[in-house]
């Protein structure tokens, strides 16, 4: 009885840990879809980010030819993704240099490798949604997740042109683009995904595994339980 | 005889093996009644090790300089094989080290470890503390992220608020006039040969000392002082091994399993063991809004911000913090009580350690957040912050809670404590 009465302190002190876990920020963000299995996803949204991000973004630490995990050929990736004659083996680099970018776009783009884990899969899709016309930027944009963003919105010939009402702090599409808005919430989804994919690769082996190694462990356990049982018989 | 006993018997004339074996293992007589409490000594030794291997493997792929330090952290992540398991178990182990400490040294707290026979223990054991505080601080600092680096600039600024010879304290140990290349290479130093030299030796005297005197127990009563007539062996005491070895085996795979629930399914912990920030490189440039340690620093972290300067200086602060870790080294000679475990003290000394565990709990909770999560207290109270006031009244108990020991220690009603442990 005495050992439960002492396991439960020892589990509420160790509950309270991740209790405090409540990251603080202002901005309602929206839920970004996020399946790392699904790889269809991943695979349009890795089109949509060499296309469209990666001219000033780069993601160094990325290897093109990791993109085999996500179902793509070797020849898939040279024919549709490596478009200024790198190798498949490289990592997503740019061409723009840091001073160049802080010369002409005002601040270094930043790579894009472990954006996520640094802002959050919801923070990535709610900003590439959150772009409005606001006149009082030298690039003619704003954004609702952050506020006088340097970058430009580069996909606003699919999104179109969204407006901020200032008083219901509320976005709405006043000249459409190429897409839908359920196609572009699609379109943002999936590059979302692809880089909380990019963010940290092996996460889904990383879970797989974990439950290998939890199912040794609880054989061991039953294993050093009985050991210990076996040994401690005679002892009152 | 066999090949095996004569090749033990060749070593023995050579080197202590076999007595060595039997003085800390085979005829090491442990009381018979440890309970939950008793598994932390053993798994902090555990994840002692775990450290020191995982940190050798990344040692041979990291790169401390302050211009690849944040991509060799990555490209151990992506392309060394295992890599990613290697750098996870070497950072959640960073924080269960702290977690199997603390409940290491409550357990210490409750059933008095620390007194008499055991102050030496309990004193390589504040030494440990405080090499493995150093130890987390300056390993914090090689990944180059942004909480790593403001964390490093705001904590090596604390020495700068020493009168008179700080700023140049400051200065002597970053290498530079602020946290830089020069700071990174010294603390990966420090991080990889100087403390864990330090903690080994530690670790060493502790064990030694404990097997000196031997182990106390849930009862805190001394089982030496009864002793088989014949053989000398302590009625309530049982070997190390097999019996305590096989035990702690089972803690071993209990702990396993927690560690691998965190390593496999929530390597960040929401942002406890690795924070977002430190997902974005070092940049001199761009201070962070909220610079938090890690959390097994908040407690002491709250209470540097929670005592007020005098005048300019955050001194006060700065000593108070560095006050409340070393304090815990007094305790042998603060605790007045005639017994030594919590079974046979009285409601007073409950009272006081239940109010030292809340303050200590919620000291740690605030040291993470900004402080003025909560808001203000009106005018009468000088628009004071309610985060900053409640961080006042805990800090007040942590510090009571050694200094009024000597006391209620002493006042406390206690029961008789049996001739034998009770088990």
């Amino acid at each position: 009885m005495k050992t439960i009465n002492h396991l439960k302190k020892a589990l509420l002190i160790l509950s309270f840990l991740p209790s405090l876990a409540f990251a603080t920020e202002g901005i309602q963000l929206d839920k970004a879809p996020i399946d790392v299995s699904d790889h269809g996803s991943l695979q349009r949204g890795a089109r949509t980010f060499v296309n469209y991000c990666l001219n000033c973004h780069s993601a160094n630490y990325m290897r093109y030819n990791r993109l085999l995990e996500i179902g793509l050929t070797e020849k898939q990736i040279k024919d549709n993704l490596l478009l200024a004659g790198e190798k498949v083996g490289e990592t997503m680099k740019v061409a723009i240099t840091k001073k160049d970018a802080i010369k002409w776009l005002g601040a270094a783009p930043p790579d894009l490798s472990v954006e996520v884990r640094a802002r959050g899969a919801d923070w990535v899709y709610t900003y590439m949604r959150g772009f409005y016309r606001d006149s009082t930027r030298p690039t003619g944009w704003n954004n609702t997740v952050f506020d006088k963003v340097g970058m430009p919105h580069v996909l606003y010939e699919l999104q179109g042109e969204q407006t901020l009402n200032h008083e219901t702090h509320e976005l709405k599409l006043t000249k459409p683009g190429r897409l839908s808005i359920e196609e572009y919430d699609t379109l943002i989804g999936d590059l979302t995904n692809f880089m909380a994919y990019m963010a940290e690769p092996v996460k889904q082996q990383r879970n797989q595994l974990g439950w290998f190694v939890l199912l040794f462990l609880g054989v061991l356990l039953v294993l050093t339980y009985k050991l210990k049982k076996a040994y401690w018989k005679d002892i009152h | 005889m066999n090949y095996f006993t004569k090749l033990i018997g060749w070593v023995d004339e050579r080197f202590p093996l076999t007595s060595n074996v039997k003085a800390h293992l085979t005829e090491y007589y442990a009381p018979k009644n440890f309970n939950f409490w008793y598994f932390f000594g053993s798994l902090a030794l555990l994840v002692l090790v775990l450290q020191i291997i995982t940190g050798i493997f990344l040692t041979m792929h990291y790169k401390p300089d302050a211009a690849l330090a944040f991509a060799s952290v990555e490209y151990i992540m992506r392309d060394v094989p295992w890599g990613w398991l290697i750098r996870y178990m070497h950072s959640t182990g960073a924080s269960l080290f702290f977690v199997v400490v603390y409940l290491h040294m409550f357990r210490g707290l409750l059933y008095g470890s620390y007194r008499n026979p055991r102050e030496l223990i309990w004193l390589f054991g504040v030494g440990i503390f405080l090499a493995l505080m150093g130890e987390a601080f300056f390993g914090y600092l090689l990944p180059w992220g942004q909480m790593s680096y403001w964390g490093a600039q705001v904590i090596t600024s604390l020495f700068g608020t020493v009168p008179f010879i700080g700023p140049d304290i400051a200065e002597w140990l970053r290498g530079d006039y602020l946290t830089s290349d020069a700071t990174l290479n010294r603390f990966f130093a420090f991080h990889v040969i100087a403390l864990p030299l330090v903690i080994l030796g530690l670790v060493a005297a502790h064990i030694l000392a404990l097997h000196e005197v031997g182990s106390n127990n849930p009862d805190g009563v001394e089982i030496k002082k009864l002793k088989d007539k014949k053989t000398g062996i302590p009625l309530d005491g049982i070997p190390f091994h097999p019996y305590y070895s096989v035990k702690d085996l089972v803690g071993v795979v209990v702990f396993l399993m927690v560690f691998a629930v965190i390593i496999f399914f929530a390597p960040d912990m929401g942002g406890y063991f690795l924070e977002a920030n430190n997902f974005v490189p070092a940049d001199p440039l761009v201070t962070p809004a909220h610079i938090a340690p890690t959390w097994y620093f908040t407690p002491y972290y709250s209470i540097l911000r929670a005592v007020p300067p005098i005048g300019i200086s955050q001194f006060p602060g700065v000593a108070a913090m560095g006050l409340s870790v070393v304090v815990f080294a007094l305790l042998p000679w603060l605790d007045r009580s005639p017994v030594k475990s919590i079974r046979y003290k009285g409601n007073l000394y409950k009272a006081w350690l239940a109010a030292f565990v809340i303050s200590f709990l919620i000291l740690g909770y605030l040291g993470t957040i900004p402080a003025d999560t909560y808001g203000q207290f009106g005018a009468w109270l000088g628009k004071a912050d309610i985060a900053t006031v409640v961080a006042r009244i805990c800090s007040v108990v942590y510090f009571a809670f050694f200094f009024l020991m000597p006391w209620y220690s002493k006042k406390d009603k206690t029961k008789p404590v049996p001739e034998r442990v009770t088990g």
